[in-house]
């Protein structure tokens, strides 16, 4: 190993110190919300929390799950995210595995059908017309169907499909096994490692989306998500109107916190699961994003 | 093939076909039945009657559009935003690639990922909480600047209109440096080693193997996204300049799809909205072509 220059050593401290402040700059604004929404509210007012709470308390947490439509908007955001994306998952890879199939009968039809759509899409009003014409306003199932494909999923479940020997399957069909039972019995089990990492992209996906929720749901209130009812909150505290939409509800309650401090504690209800899932579901989607990097 | 052996080929694939059906009716109620309702583009739409029985009115929509100068201003900013975020957050992530690959120390290098991805994770409705969080008038950025006395006063950053497009850019770069730097090092990983032993025998330093090996292996790579960015500049979306705007900064904030959802949902004028919506599916499409196109020439390389 040769000896390091002094350019060498200036070119790594240079670089270590900015890979620190790259990771404080992407940390700090979590951990002051963080802070802040552990902090006394009255106390927040007078400034100066950095990412350490001054007046440690759980009141801002137990006003915001106070609020009717909170526990609610848990409820549906919890459903949406398991049942959208089981059935999404299992639809993605049954489509890639009959698309994967090569002998089967209108595998190029169908797979160009699938294509053509990450291209043209009737865009937001045709989409809109739609699902009001299906009577899907308000209605649950317009956070499962609409979505329930993405031809790029697809893409990447079925590139990692090609990798598994086709012999598997023979002997399967030898055994007597139909299409279905190799898919659900062979194939799946099979592609455990790229069906992890898809799941994990709806599932983020479903967590996370609010529009349809602000189009399709929002005269609903049982049917609102965490993320449309933060989306209220925000805009609200930006509009130029002082008037807060917790307030509005009970105007006896925000006497305990201020709209700032709730704010900051639906932002982090909103993050937790991420936050919480995120150390074990890492080291799945490096592998997952290179697949479909290397593919597409 | 004759019937007979069609027919025995689909009762042999009976299974296949049961599987793929309810997919295909699917695609084309949520997929290709939209796009039937471009035609109303083309008519004057009134709710309530079916879509073969409107009034034609052929391309009035499109000259209304194009003479609303609020058109122009949402193409304006749809432009401005796209370029900036091509000019600022384009680079970034190649740097941030080669930079992530001279780290030798695995564990320091792998905590330094995992951090930056983490934005990724989160929707725009929380880093828009965040990014308001940090640039309210007592946030860390106010307070930084008045620590350095480079204002006196609190600036009031969400609602003054020329922070908003470098507010959108930056935001847009916090939360996906990290992630878009995986394919870069990805890349990476594929170039052959024997080039970095050569050129040490050369007495090449690390920074000059960087520049040299490193970053002329990625080209391709960079060339491809580069076009393909290039092709989807009108596709931006609206959800950060939907977040992030207040009632101060809607001039510079509303983009194509806020237009079409402003005039098209907000006040009903489907018609109106659906041609803006085909305005832009258009124009979306002959880019993609054209970058498909050129990448083809440049690269070798076709994504279509």
């Amino acid at each position: 190993m040769k000896k390091k220059t002094v350019g060498d050593l200036v070119f790594e401290v240079f670089n270590y110190v900015l890979m620190i402040i790259l990771a404080v700059v992407t940390l700090y604004p979590f951990l002051h919300v963080l802070a802040v929404s552990l902090n006394d509210p009255y106390d927040t007012v007078k400034g100066g929390i950095t990412i350490f709470p001054r007046k440690f308390t759980l009141v801002n947490y137990i006003e915001t799950l106070n609020y009717p439509q909170i526990p609610w908007a848990v409820l549906i955001t919890v459903l949406r995210t398991v049942i959208g994306t089981f059935v999404g998952v299992l639809s993605t890879a049954m489509v890639a595995y009959v698309i994967n199939r090569k002998d089967f009968i209108a595998r190029k039809p169908v797979a160009i059908m699938f294509i053509i759509t990450m291209y043209v899409g009737g865009g937001l009003i045709p989409d809109y017309m739609l699902i009001r014409g299906l009577g899907l306003m308000n209605n649950f199932l317009v956070y499962i169907l609409p979505g329930l494909i993405s031809p790029f999923n697809v893409i990447v479940i079925k590139s990692y499909m090609e990798g598994i020997p086709p012999d598997l399957e023979e002997s399967a069909m030898i055994d007597g096994a139909n299409d279905f039972l190799i898919f659900w019995k062979i194939i799946l089990p099979l592609c455990a490692p790229v069906i992890a990492t898809i799941s994990l992209f709806i599932a983020v996906g479903h967590w996370n989306s609010w529009f349809d929720t602000y189009l399709y749901c929002s005269s609903e209130p049982k049917l609102t998500t965490l993320q449309y009812e933060l989306q209220k909150i925000l805009s609200n505290a930006t509009a130029s109107s002082q008037v807060d939409y917790y307030s509005n509800l009970d105007p006896n309650r925000t006497m305990k916190v201020t709209p700032h401090s709730l704010r900051m504690a639906m932002t982090i209800i909103v993050t937790l699961p991420i936050l919480l899932v995120y150390p074990f579901i890492q080291r799945y989607f490096i592998h997952g994003m290179t697949i479909g990097a290397v593919k597409s | 093939m004759n019937s007979a052996k069609l027919s025995k080929k689909l009762w042999r694939q009976r299974y296949l076909i049961l599987m793929i059906f309810p997919f295909i009716i699917w695609l084309i109620i949520f997929r290709y039945v939209p796009l039937w309702g471009w035609i109303m583009a083309f008519q004057d739409y009134k709710p309530g009657r079916p879509i073969w029985n409107q009034e034609w009115v052929g391309f009035k929509w499109f000259v209304e559009m194009f003479q609303d100068p609020d058109f122009y201003k949402a193409m304006r900013n749809t432009l401005i935003m796209s370029f900036m975020g091509l000019i600022f957050g384009f680079p970034l992530p190649i740097i941030l690639a080669l930079l992530l690959n001279e780290i030798k120390n695995i564990a320091f290098k792998r905590t330094v990922q995992t951090i930056s991805y983490l934005p990724h994770f989160v929707s725009w409705v929380v880093v828009a909480s965040l990014v308001s969080e940090i640039l309210s008038p007592s946030g860390v950025i106010n307070q930084i600047l008045q620590k350095l006395h480079l204002t006196n006063y609190p600036i009031m950053f969400m609602a003054e209109p020329r922070y908003f497009w470098w507010i959108v850019t930056f935001s847009d770069i916090w939360k996906e440096l990290g992630w878009n730097t995986i394919i870069f090092l990805a890349a990476i990983t594929s170039i052959n080693p024997e080039l970095y032993e050569a050129a040490t025998v050369d007495g090449a330093g690390r920074f000059r193997k960087m520049i040299s090996i490193t970053l002329p292996g990625i080209m391709p790579t960079v060339v491809v996204l580069l076009i393909l960015s290039i092709g989807n500049i009108i596709n931006i979306g609206f959800e950060k300049q939907f977040l992030l705007r207040t009632a101060a900064t809607r001039d510079v904030a509303d983009v194509i799809d806020l237009y079409i959802l402003t005039y098209g949902i907000g006040t009903a004028r489907y018609s109106f909205g659906t041609a803006a919506g085909v305005f832009k599916s258009v124009v979306s499409l002959v880019l993609l072509v054209f970058a498909n196109w050129f990448s083809k020439k440049t690269t070798g390389y076709r994504m279509m």
